[in-house]
Order: structure tokens, then sequence, then C-alpha cells
């Protein structure tokens, strides 16, 4: 009996972990269509209070609020766009993982390439110089005279 | 001579991180500042008369808004001085944020009631509107309800004097 019972124990908590798992506080919308974009776009924010986690991973109550906000704004039949701007103007570009390409941000997108620009430029130059540098000066007169001597002793 | 070009990289690099490395990545520019503050009405905290509204803030006076929760530590540690704030004659509000109304009613009676006027921000989505990631937060507001000034973290006596105060007679012109 108490084996039949052990039995039953594991395979109810075997079949009990997903719901475990799953996001508990939050409640999904019912349109499932609807339900999806908001999992989309709770990927693309940041929470705030853990900073380097989306506020889909993030278990703070802060995350969970604006996981609510998001899925009210989808049901009052805001785009993904506008849903992202409501919340940008809230909390300004930085709750965005991905950062928006503007002017203010330019240095953000294109400084990688330009230190690479100049990292290039730096080992042209360098090489250019070394080079030069290592380019062998012609043999003198004199040297040539007894580079040929030296060949000619070999010879016999 | 030949060194000095690699020295200047080398000092560009290292001021870009050390200033890099000295901010502090929790305190994030407010989007607010500049802007008007959001529309929204509170209820007063449980014992208090006055409850808090946009209305309020857009009355011509400046104020400061003070976000805060009974849970809060640095609450607690800015309490005194927010309470300076309001003796030195300057209209302080409340707004209490995902706080048990027992438990905030409470921790008024025994530290002390600064405000002139609270909201209790119950399920915390008024403090969403306003930015709010992290408790307390301080803003300074003017008469028309533009937002001048945020503080995040406990507002201690250097940053009334650097930051608060310059703040408030900005808004006041």
């Amino acid at each position: 009996m108490s084996f039949f019972r052990t039995i039953c124990l594991c395979i109810g908590l075997f079949v009990f972990v997903p719901s475990a798992l799953s996001l508990a506080v939050d409640e999904p919308l019912l349109n499932p269509a609807l339900e999806a974009r908001a999992r989309a776009l709770h990927k693309t924010l940041r929470c705030l209070v853990c900073q380097n986690q989306s506020i889909e991973d993030s278990d703070a109550g802060l995350a969970r609020d604006l996981r609510r906000v998001v899925r009210e704004r989808i049901l009052a039949g805001d785009s993904d766009d506008q849903v992202i701007d409501y919340i940008v103007i809230r909390y300004g570009d930085w709750v965005l993982l991905r950062p928006p390409f503007k002017a203010s941000t330019y240095a953000l997108w294109f400084g990688p390439f330009l230190v690479l620009g100049f990292g290039a430029i730096g080992l042209v130059i360098i090489n250019r110089r070394r080079s030069v540098k290592t380019s062998p000066t012609p043999l003198d007169d004199q040297e040539r005279e007894s580079l040929d001597r030296l060949l000619e002793d070999e010879k016999l | 001579m030949r060194y000095l070009l690699p020295l200047g990289v080398f000092v560009v690099v290292a001021a870009a991180l050390g200033i890099g490395l000295t901010m502090d990545p929790r305190v994030l520019p407010s989007a607010l500042k500049g802007k008007e503050i959001p529309d929204f009405s509170l209820q007063a905290v449980q014992g208090r008369e006055l409850g808090l509204s946009s209305a309020n803030l857009r009355q011509g006076t400046v104020s400061v808004v003070n976000i805060f929760a009974s849970w809060c530590g640095p609450c607690r540690v800015e309490h005194p001085y927010i309470t300076e704030l309001r003796n030195l004659g300057i209209v302080v509000y409340g707004i209490n944020y995902k706080d048990h109304p027992d438990h905030a009613e409470e921790w008024l009676n025994i530290h002390g009631d600064p405000y002139v006027r609270t909201g209790a921000d119950l399920n915390g989505r008024v403090s969403i509107d306003w930015g709010v990631y992290g408790l307390p937060e301080t803003y300074v507001v003017d008469g028309g309800g533009h937002v001048i000034e945020k503080h995040i973290g406990p507002l201690m006596p250097d940053d009334i004097r650097s930051k608060i105060l310059p703040a408030i007679q900005r808004a006041m012109k």
C-alpha cells in the first residue's frame, strides 16, 4: 500500500512540476495571438530593478507590473510600437534592450567600427614604416668588390 | 615624441573608461524631467484626510513629491530630512507605493507625517506613470505641474543642498 502511495506521489510530483514553472502570478491574455505579442514585447523590455534581465525573465515586482501594463495596452488596441512608446515615455530609452538608432546613439552604433577603422589605419602606417626600415641598403662599390671576390673564390 | 600618440590614445581610453566605471548604473536618467506630470487621482493613505491628484500639483506652488513605503528601509533613513524640507516651508506631498494601508498609517503615526497630502498607490499603477523603479524617489514639480528635478534613492542633507533646493529655486522662476 505504501509503495503504491509513493508511486502516486512521484507521478503527481512530475505531473505538477510544469505548472509550478510557468508564471503563476501573471494572468495571460485569453487570445493566444495577443498573448504571443505580449510575450514578444516582454522580451524586448529591460527590467529596471535587475537591469540586465528582460521583464519576461524577471521575478521583480515592477517587472510583473510592467508585464501587466503591456497586456493592458495590447487589450486596449495598441500596436506593438504604441506599447513600446507608452513604456519609453515613462522610463526612457533605457528600458529598451535593443537601443534605438538615432542621433544620440550614433556613437554607440558607429563607435566600434570607428575604433576598428583607426586600428586598421594605424596597422597600415606601422607596417609601411617597418617595411621601409627593413628594406636593404644597396652595397657600395667597395662591398660589391669584396663580395665579387668572395664569390670568385667560391668557384675555385 | 614617438610615444606621444600611444600616450594620447591611452589617456583618452583611460578617461572614457574611468567615467564609465565611476557612474552609478542604478541611477537612470529620468524620462519625465522637463515634462508634465501624469494625470492621476489617489485616495489619501488610510487615516489621513487629503488625497493627492495631478490637479493639486498644478495650483501654482512649487512642490516636492516623495514616493515612499513603510516596507522600504531607505525611506526610513531619509524621513527626517523630508520632514526638514517640510519645516523649511516647502510643500511636500507623499505617494505611498504598494503598501498595506495599516502599515502605511502606522508608519506615518510612529515616525511623523511630513506630507501636506498623501496618495495611496495600492497597486503601483500611478507610480509606473511617474516612471518610478525603485524606492524612495523624490520629484521637484513647478507650479504648472512640470517635473524640474528627480532624485533616486534616499534624500540626504547633501542632496537637498546641492540638488533639491536649487531645483526649487529654478522652479520658482
